[in-house]
């Protein structure tokens, strides 16, 4: 395994998994997991359905309890049981592949909840803020919508503006443009070019190859449940030096995926 | 920039056959409503016992004689409809809560509330509603409520453990992604419970609470068992002064008068649900 490449991106260290291990049942899916991520990196998660990128990233917003390891949030020990791991999760933003919006409230609703019953902010402020977001990311006319009166890239940049809206230190892409239809995809990719470019810490499960070339500063290969290979995305994905990354890299090209 | 599209001959000719099966159907629909209608009334008027029957449970003079005690009876019984209907939702719903719960230190509320739903959908109402009514004054305990009371704490009871089953299938209905989206945005598990899953979770399960309410409608008469006077057991009363049935009918006839709304109510509910949905 490559060495540990994510002080160098930002200096801190934001994210640091060590020896994590997860399993469902007896299928073991992280073995071992070592990972950092440093402040205002961009660190793209590849391999295999099933090699594990999406139950990381659960593991690592506390929706999964792991099994074996610690993961280290900001230097705080945020799996340690005795931690309130709903005041971690305030500090993490998740987006998932079936955007997972509330369909029983419009958008102006979806973005304000947390601000409003988590963080007890007063409803004008809220909306006032949760529409200037919805105004950067094109979708000002459509506060007052309901998730199904959306398109599915609408509705996918609505869930990062909802995730956005706590300010959180990381934020955690799962998969977001898997769902979509392909000319929906160019719009939530633009979104998160944005968000890097503003200097915001991600760590991203995808299968768009372009797109982690393009916006990753860093391109960890999974496989066997640990980080088999990582690196500047040119190396991982134009040279890798594993035979099991390059296996991976030719099916990819094979459906015409890169 | 609209052109007026017309139909071209295939369509037209189209439009005309669909018209003319309309018309067939609406007929043969007609005919047919006769026809059954005619030979019920004939069975039934035609039949040897008719003129003994109508007399002893169709008699109009007695009807409007009955009329007023009844209606007095049923004001009892749309009370009765409110408040039951009211404590057994809230029950229900806090029994369904309980069920939910997570957790070692929860288990007795889980087992309680399993337990409750097992016994109260088992148990027959009148059996909770002679014990209720009749057993809990028995103890001469100071402060016992009315057997009007009583009976109706027996009706919720009973209810409350239905109406838990519908609230849990609801709660259990909602996706667990969506849970998992709201702690994710640092909501606790009941702040989720109460912004995220009960709004999804009732709006589900409006048509089965509301047709349990219907069911509740008529149940609530079941407290004529235990005394109260209710439009039951006025128009019982009524038959034993006059020794005519008609008072049956004519409470029966309000009661069904009472629940059209109410089932009017869930149809629309249901509709647009299915409509939602579509």
């Amino acid at each position: 395994m490559t060495g540990s490449a994510g002080a160098s991106a930002g200096g801190r260290t934001v994210l640091s998994c060590r020896g994590v291990r997860k399993s469902f049942r007896a299928n073991l899916v992280l073995d071992d997991l070592d990972l950092d991520v440093g402040e205002h990196e961009v660190v793209a998660l590849i391999g295999a359905s099933g090699s594990g990128k999406s139950t990381l990233l659960r593991c690592v917003n506390l929706l999964e309890e792991i099994d074996d390891g610690t993961i280290h949030l900001d230097g705080e020990h945020i799996t340690d049981p005795r931690v309130d791991a709903d005041r971690v999760r305030q500090r993490i933003g998740i987006v998932f592949q079936a955007y997972n919006l509330f369909p029983h409230m419009s958008v102006l609703a979806n973005i304000t909840l947390a601000p409003r019953r988590v963080h007890r902010r007063p409803r004008a402020e809220a909306e006032a803020h949760a529409r200037e977001l919805l105004a950067r990311v094109g979708l000002a006319d459509k506060a007052d919508a309901y998730p199904d009166q959306l398109s599915g890239g609408q509705q996918q940049r609505v869930a990062i503006v909802r995730a956005l809206v706590n300010s959180p230190r990381l934020m955690l892409l799962d998969e977001v443009t898997s769902a979509l239809d392909p000319e929906l995809v160019g719009e939530v990719l633009a979104l998160i070019r944005d968000l890097k470019d503003e200097g915001m810490t991600m760590l991203i499960a995808t299968h768009e190859m372009a797109f982690a070339r393009d916006v990753a500063d860093r391109v960890c290969f999974l496989d066997g449940g640990r980080v088999l290979e990582q690196g500047p995305p040119a190396q991982v994905l134009g040279e890798p030096t594993q035979p099991r990354t390059r296996q991976f890299l030719r099916r990819i090209i094979e459906a015409g995926r890169l | 920039m609209t052109t007026t599209h017309s139909p071209s001959p295939v369509q037209q000719e189209r439009i005309a056959y669909r018209r003319r099966q309309t018309i067939r159907s609406v007929l043969i629909a007609a005919a047919s409503t006769a026809v059954v209608g005619l030979i019920l009334m004939v069975a039934v008027t035609g039949s040897p016992g008719w003129d003994r029957v109508r007399a002893s449970f169709l008699d109009w003079r007695v009807a409007r004689q009955a009329l007023p005690s009844v209606l007095g009876g049923l004001w009892l019984n749309v009370r009765l409809l409110v408040f039951c209907a009211a404590g057994a939702l809230v029950l229900g719903l806090l029994i369904a809560l309980l069920r939910t719960l997570r957790g070692p230190v929860f288990f007795p509320m889980r087992a309680l509330s399993a337990g409750y739903t097992y016994t109260f959908r088992g148990l027959p109402l009148i059996i909770v509603l002679y014990v209720m009514a009749l057993g809990v004054p028995g103890l001469r305990l100071a402060g016992t409520p009315s057997v009007l009371v009583l009976g109706a704490i027996a009706i919720v009871l009973t209810y409350s453990g239905y109406l838990a089953e519908v609230f849990r299938a609801g709660i259990e209905s909602v996706h667990p992604s969506q849970v998992a989206a709201a702690r994710s945005l640092g909501l606790t598990y009941r702040q989720t419970m109460r912004h995220v899953v009960l709004p999804q979770a009732v709006r589900r399960v409006a048509p089965p609470l509301l047709n349990d309410i219907v069911a509740l409608q008529k149940d609530v008469g079941l407290i004529s068992l235990a005394g109260p006077i209710d439009a039951i057991r006025a128009a019982q009363i009524e038959v034993g002064e006059t020794f005519n049935f008609t008072p049956y009918i004519v409470a029966g006839a309000l009661f069904v008068l009472l629940a059209a709304p109410l089932i009017a109510v869930t149809d629309w509910v249901t509709l647009r649900a299915a409509r939602r949905r579509a």
